[in-house]
């Protein structure tokens, strides 16, 4: 049980450590490792969820190819699991806050808003390569590094704002840019400040949407075969 | 019960599965680079059609609820895919069935057993993966722990059970699932005899409380003795499906005189190099059937390459669940001379064999009861034949259970003793 703190709580040390101390990433008027917690936190989510949904359905085949069960259960069990996760690293984190004296606002109360943000990305990204690893099992394999390169390419360790301005369109399209930003802004206090505009912020939301419902479809097209090919 | 009350009806039931056939790119990788290599193949039409077998084909059926129905046939029949699809575990490539209830099944011993979770946890744990609610499970875990005798060792992970405990705590998992469709494979395999007995009588008696039973098994006499109907599946079609004595009689028919020419398939490894068994038939028998207490005649015919003397033909009577009921060595012998088939008639005479199923196997060999026996050929499981009940002669048994065994003890008698 402890590696449910210690983990995130290490990732937080080292990445702090080296982006915050050693490469002085710009982090506004917060200290770096509030600032980089805010944005591990849905992206630990986010990783540890699409990661463990393509591992646990292949990992269950012996139960598909048994007992008949809704298989949609599985990636919305991993998910669900993920919360989990998240709960104790939020509590982690309220302790960060109070260690830097940052006060705590009203605008934590519309986290869980984004949180079923978050969570909705997970899930579409998580069935559409769990649904493909189905088919490829070697989706698996080239996960990790597909986690590596996405990690970089969202303002996690770095801030949207460090972003050129007319580069910033374009870092918003990826579906997890947003999300990041929103959980940052609002866990840290500071939601007037979103370095998205309206505009691609509402189409980040639109394409999450979008994401969640090829997931479900495709999740629903090889669940039909699954217990002949898993 | 009008005909349209029925627990499971099934119509055109077809799966099919492509075999054979190379999956274009097995990874996403090879996909991946063959795109970017040839960029228009990939909206080329596909060449070569795939290789398909139909792992059922044309199933349609009706089973009333309150009917144990059981599945037999050869390997690759359909058995299982038959009730994976049942079990929705898999989709019908075409067909429908209809089911009327909630389905348990049990294709294998202990589907979702956690090794490193104790005997307790795992009967919640399975509890759930076959469809029992929590408190379900609580209410039965009592009888779940007595069932399954393992009381002592419920705190115990399952890692460390025998093969015997596992199976028991698994099979009583299910057994106490109350649905009204039971599927179960062939699981009953595992376990001492008394705990198979429990689960057939567990079987009955889920059945008696009007739930259908479909019960995959090779044993066949476990088939005759629970279900009222079989059915029978030869490569994917229903060859038959009705009484469970006539399907399981013409299933085993089926399985030793498949090729009604030769004994050769039935000749044991190593056996028939100088001297072999032509052919084996049932004399005064057109329909393999022999009422009790009937002799049985047979005519054996033996060829040889070379002379042999003082050959002498033994004989065993098998049971259709391949148990020996007694065996016989001629005390008559024979003499073969090569490359002349020699044609002989062997009587047996009545030995209170009860009804029921029976093969038999036959050699021919030198010596025999009092010394050592060699044989040069042996050929097991033709004839068959069944025993049926008779009403009238000197034995009447109209009725005889399989579990009674296979012989009737005659002669026996009671009296009151005067004090």
């Amino acid at each position: 049980m402890a590696w449910v703190w210690l983990q995130p709580l290490l990732t937080l040390v080292v990445l702090s450590a080296i982006f915050g101390r050693l490469l002085k990433v710009p982090s506004g008027d917060m200290p770096y490792p509030a600032f980089l917690f805010a944005a591990l936190l849905p992206w630990n989510f986010f990783s540890s969820s699409v990661t463990r949904c393509v591992g646990n359905l292949v990992g269950s085949a012996h139960l598909i190819g048994k007992v008949y069960f809704p298989r949609l259960l599985i990636p919305l069990g991993t998910v669900a699991a993920g919360l989990v996760d998240l709960a104790v690293s939020l509590v982690l984190f309220v302790g960060l806050l109070s260690y830097y004296r940052i006060p705590l606002t009203w605008r934590l109360l519309l986290v869980p808003s984004a949180l079923l943000w978050l969570v909705a990305i997970s899930l579409g990204v998580g069935l559409c390569l769990s649904a493909l690893n189905v088919r490829y099992r070697d989706v698996g394999q080239a996960l990790p590094v597909l986690m590596q390169t996405w990690l970089f390419a969202t303002p996690v360790i770095y801030g949207a704002e460090s972003i050129p301005a007319k580069y910033r369109g374009i870092a918003a399209l990826n579906p997890m840019a947003a999300p990041v930003e929103a959980f940052r802004s609002l866990l840290l206090g500071r939601g007037g400040r979103m370095p998205f505009s309206r505009w691609s912020l509402a189409a980040s939301l639109v394409s999450s949407a979008l994401l969640l419902a090829i997931g479900v479809m495709a999740f629903r097209r090889v669940e039909r075969t699954m217990a002949d090919v898993v | 019960m009008s005909s349209d009350r029925h627990a499971i009806r099934a119509q055109g039931l077809g799966k099919r599965y492509e075999i054979g056939r190379r999956l274009e790119h097995r990874t996403a990788g090879d996909a991946l680079t063959a795109l970017l290599r040839h960029p228009l193949k990939a909206f080329a039409v596909r060449s070569g059609p795939p290789t398909t077998i139909w792992a059922l084909k044309d199933a349609s059926f009706a089973v009333a609820p309150g009917e144990i129905v059981g599945v037999i046939g050869r390997n690759g029949a359909g058995k299982s895919t038959l009730l994976k699809i049942l079990a929705r575990i898999t989709e019908p490539t075409e067909g429908t069935a209809e089911i009327r209830g909630r389905i348990g099944s049990l294709l294998e011993v202990g589907s979702g057993f956690h090794q490193e979770l104790t005997g307790r946890d795992n009967i919640y744990l399975n509890g759930a993966v076959l469809g029992m609610s929590r408190s379900e499970t609580r209410s039965k875990f009592e009888r779940i722990v007595d069932f399954a005798e393992v009381a002592d060792f419920i705190d115990t992970p399952v890692k460390h059970y025998s093969s015997g405990m596992y199976m028991r705590l698994a099979f009583a998992v299910a057994a106490h699932l109350d649905p009204e469709i039971l599927l179960v494979d062939e699981v009953l395999a595992v376990g001492d005899v008394a705990f198979q007995e429990k689960c057939l009588a567990r079987m009955k008696e889920v059945s008696q409380s009007n739930r259908t039973v479909f019960f995959v098994s090779h044993s066949l006499g476990m088939i005759s003795s629970l279900c009222q109907s079989v059915m029978y599946l030869e490569h994917g079609r229903i060859k038959r499906f009705g009484p469970a004595a006539e399907v399981v009689a013409e299933y085993y028919a089926d399985v030793h005189t498949a090729a009604d020419a030769g004994v050769a398939d039935v000749r044991l490894r190593g056996f028939g190099e100088e001297c072999r068994i032509t052919s084996v038939a049932l004399l005064e028998s057109p329909d393999s059937t022999l009422p009790f207490g009937r002799p049985i005649a047979l005519r054996i015919v033996v060829e040889s390459t070379r002379a042999f003397r003082d050959l002498t033909v033994g004989t065993s009577v098998f049971s259709t669940e391949g148990s020996c009921v007694g065996s016989l060595v001629t005390r008559e012998s024979f003499a073969l001379s090569p490359d002349r088939a020699l044609s002989l008639r062997l009587d047996i005479p009545p030995f209170n064999l009860a009804p029921g199923s029976y093969y038999l196997g036959l050699s021919v060999g030198r010596g025999g009861l009092q010394s050592e026996r060699t044989d040069l050929d042996i050929v097991i499981g033709k004839p068959t034949f069944r025993v049926v009940p008779v009403a009238q002669g000197p034995v009447v048994v109209a009725n005889w259970h399989a579990k009674w065994g296979h012989v009737v003890i005659p002669g026996a008698r009671l009296m009151v003793e005067a004090d």
